[in-house]
């Protein structure tokens, strides 16, 4: 009987995704955000469905109670997440708020079911990460001064990369973590927000062509250092993001397209440099006849898309383990087998709903230092999502990212909620400069109105 | 506003067009996934390195195989140890069509194993095996077989080599598929090791549809059709005198078996299988044109084919010396063709220039008798117009009428059809007895391509044969 159930509650959970989705979409069509609050409630209600229901699978397939427990934690966590956002930060964006809980609570729910060990310890991290970001808005609202430590956040980030590069472990043939203390850590997660502040603070000091020629030899090192520890996919996202933000600020088109075509040749060197770039390549042209070898990890996670059809295997019914590194890199393959393709476009459309509500923010925020690391920080996690969803389901070829908010890993996710609440605290920070222009320009409107004739020589 | 204001406008163009690009770069990624659901994961996920397979089989017993008319063509047997045993109640009979699912798979057991292994039995059924502690049923495969008609042409076949495949032309559906030498899937685990070593007779080959073969005399269709093709208008003008060979730049090709066919027409040449006027022909014939007819009738080419298959060969080219083109004009050379591909183009001449996609399975079933999904025919190509048709349809009638197939003649039905006698050694007198054709001519039912390897010339041995499963067809109907 249990079994016909969580068979059955995975249509249920299709359900409540889609119409989330669906919600995600209405709340980014209007301008006034605050009209919306039943919205968000119909969202918050849709996310605990799902969770609900994730987890009832769970416990109903695995005969295991000790998950009610797990599952009344995160339950408190991400109440105390929406509630306290709220209440500290009235003017929170709640959208972005309501897409990080529902990614978080998919992750919890995929990797609860690959691995309980595990999800214990990305729980833990990630109540940490919401208990550090909590404070964040408030940082990014008083400390006015961070915008003139442009240089120290470049000379850090590249210093943390090159340690790396020289003294990091080893894993899956690129240098990316070291540990301190027994905790593996992974610093180019966090150099990619000092990268960001980086840029934003050269360009915002001018756009003259000798400004955008140091940044982009200090944007250059950042990258070679990223290429030289074979981690191309931090290197892609690094090289993505400064070409965007270079394009909005300078607002000249031929520094993309040059930007591109630099970026076309360095690839197209770097395959004939590099042999486990071919292999990469190899991997995802033709990876049926490399089944056994180089192909193995994506074919692994097409037999999991595919076999799981749209609605998916059911929690537990599928085989997501079999793919290499699934909790990781292919987290999207082991969501896609077991709750189903809807479900996981619709986790797409969540993800992109995020990188539009971001830049939205970027849209309306008047001073450029802001402006800059809002975009900076949408087009690093777009990219992020993009690549490793792009490469395991052979769009792209793999990079090895991981998917921001979902995929284990402790670097990754604290790194990814800081970057979320950076762009909460801008959303704040607009606020307050909404609030400052208006006040402004009514004391201004007051000031003038005796001697209309001068409004405009001012 | 103010010119001060004006210096801050904010610009947010280059930002909506990066936001742009972006999301039309997540719904491609997402498009992608759609494409793959839709098209390519049948293929990609019913592979031996697929761990999904066994993990379905675990939960659901594999579903079984019938025939058209629902009999058992393949089934499950669930023993008292609970042991699972795959069982074929036709023993040879189906053999390669239907094919075995231990030691690897093969057949319609490969190509619909993960429909087999899935179950889309109803609610009420799961939750009642759920608690009698039981494993779903898969779904059922029920085909486009028949039994009597299998059985006619396996018995009619004999102790032969060789290859029955019968089909419908407005379709596509095999009505029958005979591969001998053939084994019994049922001892398939045992027999194994005596079947992989020996290399010689491969028993395990589909030959219907793997067996390649030099096409002999069925090719002069082919010839014949490139011909229409480049003199449409003189065709009723063509003579030749045959004196039982042709020769040109020193080389020379003979009738089967030296024969004289004198003064003859187009027509007689094509229904008496006039090697010596073919060479004629083929030597006339624009080699770039004959590439690219054998293009529309699919040699090298892919098959939308659900079953293994291997691909046809024509490999004529404008550098080719004269004695290859008048070998290739007669079915000889490097050419060579699967049974099922020749029933294809045969097919094609009956259903007026269009070759429908043979295919086997007719509809999925759930255990409860549901249709879970229904193969509706489809068409593969055009492989010539409604009027090149026409006109190879009152050749291959003449053959039955006046020719090499006139064992054929006489009957309640009209039937159409080409035989062939193909050399595959160096002693001339062993020959692969070919036929194809269909009946009746006037409002074709039915397709049968006949090769009886080693046996002869096609109109005393692959004849008599298609003959017999014609007569099985129009007797029950």
């Amino acid at each position: 009987m249990a079994h016909v159930i969580s068979d059955l509650s995975k249509y249920v959970i299709v359900f409540f995704m889609a119409l989330y989705t669906i919600l995600c979409f209405f709340c980014v069509r209007d301008k006034e955000e605050d009209d919306h609050g039943w919205i968000y409630a119909l969202q918050i209600i849709c996310m605990f469905m799902v969770h609900f229901l994730g987890f009832a699978a769970i416990c109903l397939e695995t005969g295991d109670i000790s998950y009610i427990i797990f599952y009344g934690f995160q339950q408190i966590l991400l109440f105390a997440t929406i509630a306290l956002y709220r209440v500290i930060y009235p003017a929170v964006n709640k959208l972005i708020i309501n897409n990080m809980c529902m990614l978080l609570t998919i992750s919890f729910m995929i990797l609860t079911r690959i691995s309980y060990e595990k999800s214990i310890k990305q729980f833990l991290i990630v109540t940490a990460s919401l208990i550090v970001g909590l404070f964040i808005p408030y940082f990014i609202k008083r400390l006015r001064f961070l915008k003139h430590l442009t240089w120290i956040y470049g000379m850090v980030g590249a210093f943390l990369l090159i340690v790396v590069a020289v003294l990091g472990a080893v894993t899956h043939g690129a240098k990316l973590s070291y540990s301190i203390a027994g905790i593996s850590f992974q610093p180019s997660e966090f150099v990619k927000i000092l990268f960001v502040f980086f840029i934003a603070g050269m360009l915002k000091e001018s756009k003259s062509f000798g400004q955008v020629v140091i940044t982009t030899v200090a944007a250059a090192v950042h990258i070679l250092i990223l290429v030289f520890s074979k981690d191309l996919g931090s290197a892609l996202i690094f090289f993505v993001t400064y070409l965007v933000m270079l394009y909005i600020a300078t607002r000249k088109i031929y520094y993309l397209l040059a930007g591109g075509l630099a970026g076309a040749i360095a690839a197209y060197v770097a395959y004939y440099l590099f042999s486990h770039i071919q292999i990469r390549i190899i991997a995802w042209q033709d990876p049926w006849n490399h089944i056994n070898d180089e192909g193995y990890q994506i074919t692994q996670s097409l037999f999991a898309i595919g076999t799981g059809g749209w609605y998916g295997m059911g929690i537990y019914q599928g085989n997501p383990t079999a793919i290499p590194y699934v909790e990781q890199d292919f987290i999207f393959s082991a969501i896609a087998e077991e709750l189903g393709v809807i479900f996981a476009i619709c986790m797409i459309l969540v993800c992109v709903s995020c990188f539009i509500s971001i830049m939205t923010i970027a849209m309306r925020l008047k001073e450029e230092f802001y402006r800059y690391i809002a975009i900076g920080i949408g087009m690093i996690y777009m990219t992020q999502v993009f690549l490793t969803i792009g490469g395991g389901t052979r769009f792209i070829p793999l990079t090895g990212v991981t998917l921001p908010l979902i995929s284990y890993g402790g670097s990754s996710v604290l790194a990814t909620i800081i970057m979320f609440c950076i762009v909460q605290g801008l959303y704040c920070v607009r606020e307050q400069e909404g609030i400052r222009h208006a006040k402004k320009a009514k004391r201004r409107k007051k000031a003038v109105r005796p001697v209309r004739e001068t409004e405009d020589e001012e | 506003m103010r010119p001060k204001t004006k210096n801050n406008e904010i610009h947010n163009g280059e930002i909506m067009f990066v936001c742009v690009c972006m999301v039309v770069l997540m719904l491609a990624v997402i498009w992608n996934i759609v494409d793959f659901m839709l098209h390519d994961k049948e293929e990609a996920i019913n592979n031996s390195f697929n761990p999904r397979q066994e993990l379905l089989a675990s939960q659901n017993i594999r579903g079984s195989i019938y025939s058209a008319d629902g009999e058992v063509l393949a089934k499950t047997r669930v023993l008292e140890d609970g042991t699972e045993q795959r069982y074929y109640p036709y023993q040879n009979l189906f053999a390669h069509v239907v094919g075995y699912s231990t030691k690897g798979k093969t057949g319609i057991e490969f190509s619909e194993n993960m429909k087999m292994l899935t179950s889309h039995a109803s609610l009420s059924n799961k939750i009642q095996n759920e608690l009698n502690a039981e494993k779903n049923i898969g779904d059922s495969v029920i085909t486009t077989l028949d039994v009597s008609l299998q059985q006619v042409a396996y018995d009619t076949l004999g102790v032969y080599s060789g290859v029955i495949v019968v089909t419908q032309p407005s379709t596509g559906k095999i009505l029958a598929m005979v591969s001998k030498p053939d084994y019994d899937p049922n001892e398939i685990a045992t027999i194994w090791e005596d079947l992989v070593e020996d290399d010689s007779s491969s028993v395990l080959l589909n030959r219907a549809t793997q067996g390649l073969y030099p096409p002999g005399s069925t090719f002069k269709i082919v010839t014949a059709l490139e011909y229409y093709r480049q003199n449409q208008k003189d065709v009723s003008g063509y003579y030749y005198s045959c004196g039982g060979s042709f020769s040109k730049d020193g080389n020379t090709i003979r009738c089967y078996h030296g024969q004289n066919h004198g003064s003859v027409d187009f027509t007689r040449s094509f229904a008496k299988s006039c090697n010596s006027s073919f060479a004629n022909i083929g030597t006339s014939l624009d080699i770039v044109s004959f590439q690219n007819t054998c293009r529309d009738l699919l040699f090298n080419s892919e098959l939308k084919l659900e079953l293994p298959y291997k691909q046809s060969r024509f490999m004529l080219t404008t550098s080719d010396v004269t004695d290859t083109v008048m070998q290739t004009s007669i079915g000889q050379g490097k050419t060579q063709i699967t049974p099922m591909h020749l029933n294809m183009i045969t097919a094609a001449i009956a259903n007026q220039g269009v070759c429908m996609t043979p295919y086997v399975v007719d509809r999925i079933e759930s255990a409860t008798g549901s249709v879970v999904k229904r193969n509706s025919p489809s068409q593969e190509t055009v492989m010539m117009t409604e009027e090149e048709a026409a006109f190879m349809t009152k050749l291959m009638t003449e053959v039955v009428l006046s020719g090499t197939a006139s064992k054929l003649d006489g009957l309640s039905y009209t039937a159409a059809g080409k035989t062939g006698s193909a050399e595959f050694s160096e002693n001339k007198l062993d020959s692969h007895a070919w036929f194809t054709g269909f009946a009746p001519a006037e409002n074709p039912q039915v397709c049968v391509t006949v090769i009886v390897e080693s046996a002869g010339s096609g109109g005393d041995y692959a004849v008599p044969i298609a003959k017999r499963v014609f007569d099985e067809f129009f007797g029950k109907n």
